[in-house]
């Protein structure tokens, strides 16, 4: 396999119990490329993030990450290996601060022989907040406030920070715009095309088609657990996706899951 | 840092933009009842003019009563080191209610190791062990007491983290547990008698020393350490903690068995300061830490509060007691007024979270 292909998946199927959320999933990502996942609201996105990231076990299927098949036994396995998600749920601790988010699990220490208490090193970890901030040109008024104390925008903005204060050999993102106003979404679109130009890839969730067809090369379709198109963004319009997403179309070399 | 900011807002980091801390409000809470009690004490008909904090003495030797300043501090010291450790179970969102129980059984435990064989040249009356456990080294009763406090608190962690009983239910049971092994220890009988090196444990002053460099202790690590700022994460939002790769059910057990075993220190010290063990030492107890805890700004949904909020709300505690005391007001009075200003610190504490929000 060429090194070429950032995440490649091959019958990636999830049920919980007898649901079928996610039904073999195959699915290549190439490198510096933007795709989006689309589909309707219980079609299986989610799912399918959630057994990339290790959040859930899969029920069946691989994954190959850089060509290295990888099984990733949590989240954090997974951040090791590269994988940042900005997940639906922001995940962020609303009583810490903006550097407490960033670093939250994988603090920078000193005296580390003392285990778990080991000391924060709250001055470098502030350094690279601002540093990783920068990089995303995102706004936040003082890094020392609580979460709690932030707009949604600004909680979106430390959540998508976090993925790129880290050199993220992946970026995921699961409607990362869903909650947020006209200025705070431009605001969050502006970091994914600063991603694209540093040249890395990006898997972005969204229901959103203006959004979708600015930002993303490819746009993968899901519906009832199974991926039913795969699209190249020259080549397809709005109205296309919208019927792939309803089911009034499926893709040809997909046929077999239009049931 | 003027090249850093990004339109409007900027990105800053300010140290002069951090909010007034909840602390202070704690403080001046604390004046404010001190105030009370001097006017108190200036306006009621019987109190001669006494002072509540100053010397009013002729001598004019210190301006603080002193006596009354130790009293204050020394009656919430041993409560106080079991605060430290409630104060950490509830910023997980969690809450115990086994330390009471656990200081009675813990000071029987610890006493039967450190009692000593000759009373005024005659045997040990209490004896509850043979010669062999007679006028042991100090550190032998208190590593035993310690590690049955980290036992007790490693079983409590474990029923909440990974058998996911509510905190509430499972330091209930071990509420009923460790009185029943207090009971059970020496069939009810007092334990007593202890060696010299082990009364010094409580002697005068020392459940203070105790509390206050324990109280430092932990205030460093829940501020400097990643233990610390782990256990903010899990009380502000357990789902994050958990995506973010903090290994959650083994850091709350941690923190169960760090709060057991400031307990279980509590009981030593208690015992040491009485030099007798019985079983139903520390009676309420665990209600007095939680108040403690919950006047000094721990919110009991977690993720917020501070070893200083929970030092302040012992003086709040100590205060009142001896206040009360001044004030020639017996306990039942003193019982009331803490139920009272308990309330109203969760009053507070609610009022401030929808203000914000």
């Amino acid at each position: 396999m060429s090194d070429e292909i950032v995440l490649k998946t091959e019958g990636l199927t999830k049920h919980y119990g007898g649901v079928r959320a996610l039904e073999g999933a195959s699915f290549e990502l190439k490198k510096g490329e933007h795709i989006a996942i689309m589909g309707d609201n219980g079609a299986g996105k989610s799912t399918f993030v959630r057994q990339i990231t290790g959040v859930e076990q899969r029920t069946g299927g691989k994954v190959w990450l850089y060509g290295e098949e990888v099984n990733f036994a949590g989240p954090l396995d997974a951040r090791e290996a590269g994988i940042e998600t900005v997940f639906q749920t922001l995940a962020l601790a609303d009583d810490l601060d903006v550097p407490d988010n960033l670093f939250l699990g994988r603090e920078k220490t000193k005296l580390d022989f003392l285990g778990p208490f080991r000391l924060l090193d709250y001055k470098a970890m502030r350094e690279a907040t601002i540093a990783g901030l920068e990089k995303t040109a995102v706004k936040i008024p003082n890094i020392r406030n609580t979460i709690a104390n932030m707009s949604g925008g600004q909680r979106q903005c430390v959540a998508i920070a976090r993925t790129a204060t880290f050199h993220s050999r992946l970026t995921i993102m699961d409607e990362p715009t869903a909650a947020l106003g006209v200025q705070e979404t431009a605001q969050v679109e502006n970091i994914i095309r600063t991603l694209k130009d540093a040249g890395e890839p990006l898997i972005l969730i969204s229901h959103n088609m203006r959004q979708v067809m600015e930002l993303v090369d490819r746009i993968i379709v899901f519906r009832r657990g199974r991926i039913c198109a795969n699209l190249k963004k020259e080549e397809t319009d709005g109205q296309d996706i919208v019927a792939y997403i309803t089911g009034a179309k499926t893709g040809e070399e997909f046929m077999e899951t239009a049931v | 840092m003027a090249d850093t900011s990004h339109g409007t807002g900027g990105l800053t980091f300010d140290k002069s933009k951090r909010t007034w801390p909840n602390e202070m409000n704690i403080l001046l809470a604390l004046i404010i009842i001190i105030v009370i009690f001097e006017v108190l004490g200036q306006l009621l008909p019987y109190m001669n003019n006494q002072s509540f904090l100053f010397d009013t003495r002729e001598r004019f030797d210190s301006i603080f009563n002193e006596a009354r300043l130790k009293i204050i501090i020394l009656q919430v010291a041993i409560i106080g080191i079991i605060a430290l450790g409630v104060t950490q179970v509830i910023i997980t969102a969690g809450i115990d209610l086994s330390s009471g129980p656990l200081v009675a059984a813990t000071a029987m435990i610890a006493m039967s190791f450190a009692q000593t064989e000759l009373v005024n040249g005659n045997p040990n009356p209490k004896a509850l062990f043979g010669a062999w456990a007679m006028d042991l080294p100090v550190i032998v009763p208190v590593v035993i007491g310690l590690a049955f406090g980290a036992l007790i608190g490693s079983i409590n962690g474990t029923f909440v983290a990974y058998f996911r009983i509510p905190p509430f239910i499972a330091t209930l049971g071990m509420f009923l547990i460790c009185r029943g092994i207090a009971l059970w220890w020496s069939g009810g009988r007092p334990v007593s008698f202890p060696t010299e090196g082990y009364k010094f444990i409580g002697s005068g002053m020392m459940p203070v020393v105790w509390f206050l460099s324990l109280a430092v202790i932990f205030h460093l690590i829940m501020r400097h350490t990643v233990y610390g700022k782990h256990t903010y994460a899990i009380g502000s939002n357990e789902e994050a903690a958990r995506m973010s790769g903090i290994n959650v059910k083994r850091h709350k057990v941690m923190v169960y068995m760090i709060a057991s075993m400031l307990a279980a220190f509590a009981g030593v010290v208690l015992s040491a300061k009485s030099s007798t063990a019985q079983a139903g030492m520390g009676e309420f107890y665990e209600l007095f830490a939680i108040a403690m805890a919950v006047i000094g700004g721990i919110s009991l949904q977690g993720g917020r509060g501070s070893i200083i909020g929970t030092v302040l709300g012992a003086m709040v505690l100590g205060v009142i007691r001896s206040g009360f005391t001044y004030i020639k007001l017996d306990g039942s009075y003193q019982l009331m007024a803490m139920g009272g200003i308990i309330i109203a610190a969760v009053i507070l504490d609610q009022y401030r979270q929808r203000n914000r929000a």
